[in-house]
């Protein structure tokens, strides 16, 4: 590995953590965040989806479930909803475990399906029970902790720099080859002694408990949170799913790049006059696009995307 | 005593009445799940743009809904042999990362079938009011002293007799027929069904678009019944999905017995615990089976078959 | 010394029973041979032993231990590796990468699964090919990969299946001569082959199994001269 390649990340780590010296407007650095917030939770996903080839489109139970653990401990006890995160951790690695335990029996499919339906009863508890969630009403923090977002901003970066280092050492270590092992050929894996279940469950965990640090970041930086919004399956959990997939899965940089494109893309089109209306339409066009000519998104597949373009050598 | 009685006995007819429609859309997704190995989870979007079909048939040109299943069906099927041929094709050929390519796909197609509803049509609730949308009969109509009272909706009756019917047309073609024999062949083992001579190629099509189709129909025999907006299309989905894993695997019989046995149970809830948790029932039926019985109802018939 | 003891084991699926009431033992440091005609249930045999199907009835002892009913992990960790027919080659990964992979069920260091790795690659003979991704490789190395996989994993017991089916004569060779230096190292195996000359040399006892019962059990001499063994070939080719 070339010196350049070896400190690529620390470099851009230095160059965003510089970035509120420059005196962007708030408008910029609240994207920025977005996109640093969605790096993690692609990040997360791309754990368990792009290595451990299982493909999870009920993330929105971690995101939401970390949400509402800083959500509920400020709202019925008044402790800064910052103590959320670490609750955050505990209750996404419960959630973890139970979905584990009913879904990761499944296979393909039928396992992706589970995670759709699990995320959904989560929104609609989430919903119902009143007591503890207040519901459709939602939960708000009366009193944010800072009005500018450079403290938010320095939050994030440093979660979504822990992020990027975990999956790196974890895709290199001894789980990650098992993970990798696993999504190859799941029946060879456990012929090699591998405990497929044990270790699924492992990039389960680690992949939720990630998301759910993502969300009680969220409850505390937007200041509002309900059901609908943090539980939704098309905002949330679709989502997510999209910023790997175009990003690139199993690579390290692909959910970053993911998270930057979905994110303009999103608010680009959202501020559109006419077109706005239709930004789900364009969402699912560029899904369909993806699929077929970029599976492996736009750095997994970065040659593929040369040649469309006409740059670059046929193989 | 006599209105326990009747509010079961007419919560179960309703739960069969529903159970009948509802077998007719998880068959659609059963069908193309079978054969083709394929979850479409745009099934219930489809059906979306089909009830949208039949409203403005019925808006525009005074067509009864149920006469729109010879156009809404039709276009479905056109509909579904398009979208495999020319989206679900080329995604299968496409080498990845991830097998599951074909469900992402579908869900963009959802997303984008859904979104260009409510950009075109708007989120308006809307229904097609038929002249005899509240007809119904009565039991002590025709037995002067019945003890308790019962009745059978109009439409509700129209549109399970119709679910039935087309059901039993899709077995007799299914068991009957060259074409359907060779579709079972496709969906049973692939490889035997190409050495065979069957034209694979052909059979998924066909059969993506028979799915659509059956889908389209069912569209025709809902709108009378109930009202449309476009967000329904999920819930269409939802509903297609718990009967395919509930009939188990891909099986036909198991769906028609699945969507029975959901219509009953959403009837059920629906008057015992309220409307409301009619979603949540669904999924936690889901997550069930999947847990208790993961063949579904298919696995107990089978295992019925082989005790002999 | 009995390694493996296989003791009446049946296995149905649905009202079929692909293999009904066999027994046999493998001793240390033999090789074993299995035949049969095909669909005779060799290959579930092998999956039964391996954990990859628990038995319907009758029991497995590996190494004193009974092992029916574990899952393929477990019994992997207790010494035994196999091949599969069909291989299975993790595809996206290099070979080097395959085998590390399987050398981590033995040591948690990357550097040691690499060392071990790198060393059962060798005795294979596919250091060349080390960084190839094993997706793109003709069917004779992959069916090495199998067996440097399985070899990696440091087992006791080695199961083969069908590794010598559809390799040219010089892979063949090589084929038989990876067998007996896997022998040598004291590794006990248990071979599915169709190659008749193959694995009449290279066994010391044979078992033959038709319809999913044994019919014979013995040395490779036995086995050329047993009547019933022979109907159960010749009958095959009458009927072709």
């Amino acid at each position: 590995m070339t010196t350049m390649k070896k400190y690529f990340p620390l470099i851009v780590l230095g160059c965003l953590a510089m970035l509120p010296l420059i005196g962007l407007s708030d408008y910029i650095m609240h994207i920025i965040i977005l996109v640093l917030m969605w790096s993690v939770i692609g990040m997360a996903w791309n754990l368990l989806g792009g290595y451990c080839g299982q493909v999870s489109f009920g993330h929105a139970a971690f995101f939401g479930v970390g949400a509402y653990s800083a959500g509920i401990l400020y709202y019925h006890t008044g402790i800064t909803a910052w103590w959320g995160m670490p609750i955050a951790v505990g209750a996404a690695l419960l959630v973890a475990l139970g979905i584990g335990f009913i879904s990761l029996r499944l296979r393909g499919p039928y396992f992706v399906l589970s995670t759709l339906a699990i995320g959904e009863i989560f929104r609609i508890f989430a919903e119902n029970l009143e007591e503890y969630t207040q519901g459709n009403l939602g939960i708000m923090i009366q009193q944010r902790s800072w009005v500018e977002k450079a403290p938010y901003f320095y939050i994030i970066l440093g979660i979504a720099a822990l992020t990027f280092v975990v999956v790196k050492i974890v895709a290199e270590s001894k789980w990650g080859y098992y993970f990798v092992a696993i999504r190859e050929d799941q029946d060879a894996a456990e012929s090699l002694g591998i405990n497929s279940t044990l270790f699924k469950t492992i990039a389960l965990s680690l992949s939720g408990v990630f998301t759910g640090i993502a969300g009680a970041f969220y409850m505390n930086y937007m200041g509002y949170i309900d059901p609908g919004i943090v539980f939704a399956l098309g905002e949330i959990s679709i989502l997510t799913v999209m910023v790997v997939m175009v990003g690139g899965v199993a690579t390290y940089w692909g959910p970053i790049v993911g998270a930057v494109i979905m994110v303009f893309f999103s608010e680009l089109i959202r501020s559109l006059p006419t077109v706005g209306a239709a930004h789900q339409t364009l969402f699912g066009i560029l899904l369909i696009v993806i699929i077929i000519f970029l599976p492996n998104g736009i750095v997994g597949d970065f040659p593929k995307l040369l040649r469309l373009f006409g740059i670059g050598r046929k193989p | 005593m006599a209105p326990h009685i009747e509010l079961l006995l007419q919560t179960l007819i309703a739960g069969i009445l529903l159970g009948g429609l509802y077998a007719l859309i998880g068959l659609g997704m059963a069908l193309i799940l079978g054969v083709m190995r394929i979850i479409n989870l745009a099934h219930g979007d489809q059906m979306m743009i089909a009830m949208y079909i039949a409203f403005f048939g019925y808006d525009l040109f005074q067509i009864d809904p149920y006469l729109s299943i010879f156009i809404a069906a039709p276009a479905l099927f056109l509909l579904g042999v398009g979208l495999q041929k020319f989206l679900i094709t080329p995604v299968l050929r496409v080498e990845s990362i991830l097998p599951h390519n074909q469900v992402i796909l579908t869900v963009g197609i959802g997303m984008v079938l859904s979104n260009l509803a409510t950009v075109f049509f708007t989120s308006d609730y809307r229904s097609t009011p038929v002249s005899y949308a509240t007809t119904a009969w009565y039991l002590s109509d025709y037995w002067k002293d019945a003890p308790i009272e019962l009745s059978l909706s109009l439409p509700w009756s129209v549109s399970f007799v119709f679910s039935v019917a087309i059901t039993a047309l899709l077995w007799f073609f299914l068991g009957r027929t060259d074409t359907g024999r060779s579709i079972r062949a496709t969906a049973q083992d692939l490889d035997a069904a190409l050495l065979m001579g069957v034209n694979v190629q052909r059979m998924r099509m066909l059969t993506f678009g028979i799915g659509s189709a059956l889908v389209g129909a069912a569209a025709c025999l809902f709108i009378p019944i109930y009202y449309l907006y476009p967000a329904l299309g999920k819930q269409f989905t939802n509903i297609a999905f718990v009967i395919t894993i509930l009939g188990g695997l891909g099986s036909v019989e198991g769906a028609i017995v699945g969507g029975v046995i959901l219509g009953i149970f959403e009837s059920l809830t629906s008057t015992y615990l309220g409307m409301g948790w009619a979603p949540a029932g669904r999924f936690i039926i889901f997550v069930l089976v999947l847990i208790f019985l993961p063949g579904g109802v298919a696995s107990l018939i089978k295992k019925k078959r082989f005790a002999k | 010394m009995s390694l493996l003891q296989v003791n009446n084991v049946s296995m149905f699926f649905g009202g079929l029973a692909a293999v009904s009431n066999v027994s046999f033992e493998v001793k240390k440091g033999e090789i074993l041979g299995v035949i049969g005609p095909n669909g005779a249930g060799k290959t579930t045999l092998f999956n039964m032993v391996n954990g990859f199907y628990k038995p319907s009835k009758g029991e497995i002892f590996f190494k004193g231990e009974k092992i029916s009913g574990l899952r393929s992990y477990q019994i992997c960790k207790r010494g035994m590796a196999r091949t599969f027919q069909v291989v299975k080659p993790l595809q996206r990964m290099s070979v080097l990468d395959n085998v590390i992979a399987s050398a981590f069920v033995r040591t948690n260091s990357k550097s040691e699964a690499e060392e071990i790795a790198r060393e059962t690659i060798k005795f294979t003979g596919l250091t060349a090919d080390m960084s190839s991704i094993s997706k793109g490789l003709p069917l004779g190395k992959r069916k090495k990969l199998e067996i440097t996989r399985a070899l990696a994993t440091r087992p006791e017991l080695l199961l083969l299946d069908e590794s010598c089916a559809g390799l040219n004569p010089s892979e063949l060779d090589e084929s038989i001569e990876i067998i007996r230096k896997i022998k040598e190292k004291g590794i006990t195996i248990m071979v599915i082959e169709h190659h008749m000359k193959v694995i009449m040399s290279i066994s010391d006892r044979i078992v033959v199994v038709n319809y999913g019962q044994k019919i014979a059990d013995g040395s490779p001499d036995e086995i050329g001269n047993n009547p019933q063994v022979i109907e159960a070939y010749l009958g095959e080719a009458h009927h072709a």
